[in-house]
């Protein structure tokens, strides 16, 4: 299979490639998909937490090139994003600006879905805890 | 292609454009004499007789003539066939025709090393068993079953065996009289011959063998395959045959030293890599290794000036790991993480030491990307984490 130009340079230069400490309150962490699926996604996200702007992303993925590329490009875009707006990158935003083979649409997905499960858990992390909001009461 | 090869075919091409099957005109008699030529030379390599010979298309028409034929010929003896889970898909998807026909198959699964256990073979064997059908070596792992034990006991019990030998024969010796064989798959392009040429190798005597044709037509090849012979094809066949046996023992020796410097890198250099299949019963030239935590396809992707092969075949459509290797029991996350290395007549060490060096460079980025080995290294056991499936 021929891998468009923005993928071999994804691949051959990947950006942010990297861990963020998960046990910080404003670092989010989102892990999908599966080893015997031949891909899995770690994305984080680093949030300024009074402005709420992602100030640094990293990732680290196993699988295909095209899986290394989308998520690889979902850092670059989530950087100087605010958390709201991260949640509306597409999957077909990342098809079209890395030309993906329809094969290869399941790498975007599963892109869209490391950013979702990062902002997640940020977002679960600003907001205290049941248990915890019981326990204060 | 052997350049010796193409040379021995060109004149078939041009001069000598005969068809062997025309028996009344010059052109036809030195068609037919190049022809029969080659086939004592393939049989030479097997020790054969030239007469047991049958030309074909390619190991995938001689799997199906030797599997289909003796089911149809033998069926009124039985409606059982053994054989193994690892077998190449033209012997496979050939069994599974047959069982909607209503023949009974039974596939034998292989040890973690990727050999079939005997005594599961003998355990399998009923009255109504007319074939066992085993590769000779395994064309993704490159294992070499036990088939002359096999042939053993086919022949104690009367049971005919066949083999695709498409990997081993010119690789490694192959007797069909050693071994007992009683039907044999070749193929001309896995041993530097042209693409579209193979053979079946049919025993005639001590037991004489017979199949029904599936195809029909003008009762080429003594009646068992219709059909104009490719001429050129055939003479390009001969001539790899006669090369692979006047140069087998140096070459093998040859490639399994590359084979090895190469395996002896790679597991030097990294951790947790792991070789899937025996390596003891295995033929000189074929490796295949599993790197955990890269997968396999973007391994390929950093090393693509490099003709190798995924274990997964992510990279047709499918996305499905291997099912030679699932078969070992190598779990799909492995299976998704190996490479297969041919190593063939024209490589040179320069190459091979190239190889090695490429791919513990890429493999040691790709890890430095992957997840899963710095969850590895922090401790995590992996079969424990709740993944999201997809």
């Amino acid at each position: 299979m021929a891998y468009s130009d923005k993928v071999l340079d994804h691949y051959n230069n990947p950006r942010n490639v990297g861990s963020l400490d998960k046990s910080l309150t404003n670092v989010g962490t989102g892990i999908v998909g599966a080893p015997e699926c031949g891909d899995v996604m770690k994305l984080q996200v680093f949030v300024n937490e009074e402005t709420g702007i992602i100030e640094d992303a990293k990732f680290k993925t196993f699988g295909c090139g095209s899986a290394i590329a989308s998520s690889s490009l979902a850092t670059e875009w989530l950087k100087g994003k605010s958390v709201d707006d991260a949640l509306s990158i597409k999957n077909t935003d990342i098809v079209n600006e890395l030309s993906l083979p329809p094969v290869k649409i399941h790498c975007s997905v599963l892109a869209e879905d490391a950013i979702k499960a990062a902002i997640n858990d940020y977002k679960k992390k600003q907001t205290p805890q049941p248990e915890a909001a019981a326990q204060k009461a | 292609m052997d350049p010796r090869v193409l040379n021995a075919m060109l004149p078939y091409f041009s001069e000598n454009f005969g068809n062997a099957a025309s028996r009344n005109h010059a052109f036809g008699w030195r068609a037919e004499e190049a022809v029969e030529k080659a086939r004592k030379q393939i049989a030479d390599l097997i020790g054969a007789n030239p007469r047991e010979i049958v030309l074909t298309s390619g190991a995938t028409e001689s799997n199906n003539l030797a599997i289909k034929g003796v089911a149809e010929m033998y069926a009124e003896r039985g409606n059982h066939i053994i054989t193994a889970a690892t077998e190449h898909k033209a012997v496979l998807d050939t069994t599974k025709r047959l069982e909607k026909e209503g023949c009974r198959i039974t596939y034998l699964p292989v040890r973690q090393d990727g050999l079939i256990d005997l005594d599961m073979l003998q355990d399998a064997i009923t009255d109504k068993t007319i074939l066992i059908s085993l590769m000779y070596a395994n064309n993704e792992i490159g294992v070499i079953q036990p088939l002359r034990e096999v042939g053993k006991l086919a022949r104690e019990k009367g049971i005919l065996l066949h083999t695709d030998a498409t990997q081993a024969v010119g690789k490694i010796p192959v007797s069909v009289i050693e071994d007992n064989i009683d039907l044999m798959s070749l193929t001309a392009h896995k041993m530097y011959g042209p693409k579209g040429v193979g053979a079946l190798y049919v025993r005639r005597k001590n037991p004489r063998v017979q199949i029904t044709a599936q195809m029909d037509g003008g009762g080429h090849e003594r009646g068992m395959r219709s059909g104009t012979l490719n001429v050129p094809g055939i003479v390009g066949f001969g001539e790899a045959a006669a090369i692979c046996r006047q140069e087998m023992a140096e070459e093998s020796r040859r490639l399994r030293y590359l084979r090895d410097k190469l395996k002896d890198k790679l597991l030097g250099d990294l951790d947790e890599v792991f070789i899937n299949g025996s390596l003891e019963h295995r033929l000189p030239h074929n490796l295949n290794i599993s790197f955990a935590y890269v997968e396999g396809e973007s391994l390929l992707m950093g090393i693509n000036d490099i003709a190798v092969s995924s274990g997964s075949a992510c990279t047709s459509a499918t996305i499905e790991p291997s099912y030679v290797l699932k078969a070992l029991g190598a779990g799909d996350d492995l299976a998704h993480s190996s490479i297969r290395f041919g190593i063939g007549r024209f490589n040179t060490e320069e190459e091979i030491d190239y190889t090695g060096e490429k791919v513990v460079q890429v493999v040691r980025k790709l890890r430095e990307l992957s997840p899963l080995y710095e969850m590895v290294k922090e401790g995590v056991d992996l079969s424990k984490v709740q993944w999201t499936a997809h």
